[in-house]
């Protein structure tokens, strides 16, 4: 289970989450929603540590991210997660299935040999087979993702994080991806954590949906519920509606809109 | 004037923030050295990639740097006492204590610090230092400590190289342009110098190794923004390091010196 409480995130004079409270059960897949630069993948990466809050917690199984110290400590930590990245964020230098087992020799005991075979396993799971060999920059977009995906999931985490998991892909391809999200949530029984724009793939894998706007929570409740949301921010956003109470967007339209006025007359 | 006065403070926040930022990377560079595993495979490719790929042009620069080093003496020498007198000893004193050091940094700072820059940054706006941490090692340890030991072991070492093909550089033109016989430059050389000579260059090889390896790779690992970033990570690296070699050299000469190694 992972609790968060209160928690404030800011970069310089920037607060990007404003005291974020929300649980996730275990077993369970909570889709985070909202726009662009609302704190969705900031607060991920402070679940996994890679940021830390300047104030709140953040308790996984008990133990606060926060008191992590050590080494030893923190591998543990990070040995429950696996972490899929926006752009993938595959190791240009290595192949595909050195890409998947990198992290095994720093979070797991499994010798070195067993690799190659984890590596054909973790892509069969995610729909590839003989792409071992091949490095990222010969894989298409989809591809990529479902590398990535391998890697998150070759240590066997007890949660995933997914951070944009289809962003950039066709729409098949993002139905794919969010299949293959159902399925090693049904087959690996971890419990997830996805951030998207997406909110066909968000419907479709999620246990529940959490909307939040500038650094804050504005709702968490069952895809259904969202659905029918009364809640004005999350109604205008989950309709995709450029007028409503999220002006950010709105002033983003004008902005470009006298920009190709501009463009015309000149 | 107030908008002076922001930019200023502007600056100074910044550079401060930075240079706390680069002690951090030293102290977790030296800590992390020596409590933790190396990555030895990381350390050799870096070697290769840092060493032997830069032998032949710096190689190339002392050889030529030796030459002209040799030209100069030469003519110098004849236009004062009408030979060329002390071509060997001028050439290697000039070599060994300060051109080859320097020389050899600044070429390797400008090919492998700029190639280790414009990498880490790549892999910085591009998510892969974070994926590192995520997979359960720390990008000091698996990027930053195989470089800066893959630059201590292999700067020197190019040095001496460079030591080697300038002196053989200043003979070839010694001996094709003023026909000094190669017993004689190679006795100006071994009757004036003593080891203490080279030991003092040599010792400078390793301030430039560590400056080079930090700076590049503090460069790359806080790389901000995209292309452009990466782009201005790597100037940063290349221009800092030349810098900080030049500045240094004077420090460093001045403490061999005091230490009488001179």
């Amino acid at each position: 289970m992972i609790d968060a409480e209160g928690v404030v995130k800011r970069f310089g004079p920037r607060t990007i989450l404003r005291g974020i409270d929300i649980r996730v059960e275990t077993g369970e897949t909570l889709v985070i929603i909202g726009g662009s630069g609302c704190g969705k993948s900031t607060f991920l990466k402070c679940v996994i540590g890679l940021h830390h809050p300047d104030s709140g917690k953040i308790v996984v199984d008990g133990v606060n991210v926060a008191d992590l110290k050590t080494e030893r400590e923190i591998a543990d930590y990070r040995r429950k997660f696996g972490y899929l990245f926006q752009e993938g964020a595959l190791f240009d230098s290595m192949t595909v299935w050195e890409n998947i087992t990198f992290g095994l020799r720093y979070l797991t005991d499994i010798p070195t040999g067993k690799y190659r075979k984890i590596a054909s396993d973790c892509l069969a799971l995610v729909g590839l087979k003989d792409v071992e060999d091949f490095k990222p920059s010969e894989l298409s977009g989809g591809m990529k993702k479902r590398v990535a995906l391998a890697r998150a999931i070759a240590a066997q985490p007890s949660y995933i994080l997914y951070d944009e998991p289809t962003t950039g892909l066709d729409p098949i391809m993002t139905d794919v991806i969010a299949d293959l999200i159902l399925d090693l949530q049904k087959q690996l029984k971890v419990t997830a954590i996805a951030v998207t724009h997406d909110m066909k793939a968000a419907y479709k894998v999620a246990s529940r949906i959490a909307m939040f706007h500038e650094g804050k929570v504005l709702q968490v409740a069952h895809p259904e519920i969202i659905k029918i949301s009364e809640n004005p921010y999350v109604r205008q956003f989950v309709d995709g509606k450029s007028e409503g109470p999220i002006k950010m967007k709105l002033k983003e339209f004008e902005a470009e809109g006298a920009s190709n006025h501009v463009a015309k007359k000149s | 004037m107030s908008g002076a006065i922001h930019a200023f403070g502007k600056l100074i926040l910044e550079g401060a923030e930075e240079t706390g930022q680069f002690s951090f990377l030293v102290r977790s560079t030296f800590g992390w050295m020596t409590s933790y595993r190396i990555e030895w495979r990381q350390t050799l490719i870096q070697m290769v990639r840092v060493g032997v790929e830069s032998l032949p042009v710096t190689a190339m620069t002392a050889f030529f740097t030796g030459m002209v080093l040799a030209l100069q003496t030469g003519a110098s020498s004849k236009h004062f006492f009408n030979e060329p007198l002390f071509v060997g000893t001028v050439v290697a004193f000039s070599l060994v204590m300060e051109l080859a050091p320097v020389m050899t940094a600044i070429v390797v700072a400008g090919r492998a610090g700029a190639a280790i820059a414009a990498e880490l940054g790549t892999m910085k706006v591009t998510e892969q230092i974070d994926a590192l941490y995520t997979l359960g090692t720390d990008p000091i340890r698996y990027l930053v400590i195989p470089r800066f030991i893959a630059f201590m072991l292999v700067l020197p070492l190019l040095t001496v190289a460079s030591d080697f093909t300038g002196i053989f550089g200043g003979y070839l033109v010694a001996h094709a342009k003023y026909q000094i016989p190669a017993t004689v430059y190679w006795h100006d050389i071994t009757n004036n110098m003593e080891i203490r000579h080279f030991v003092h260059g040599f010792l400078k090889t390793f301030v430039f190794a560590a400056v080079v390896s930090l700076v590049s790779c503090f460069k790359g690992v806080t790389t901000r923004g995209g292309a452009e970033g990466v782009g201005k990570a790597t100037t940063a690296a290349v221009v800092i390091s030349m810098v900080l070699i030049l500045v240094l050299d004077y420090f460093a000469t001045a403490v061999l010196n005091a230490f009488g190694i001179t």
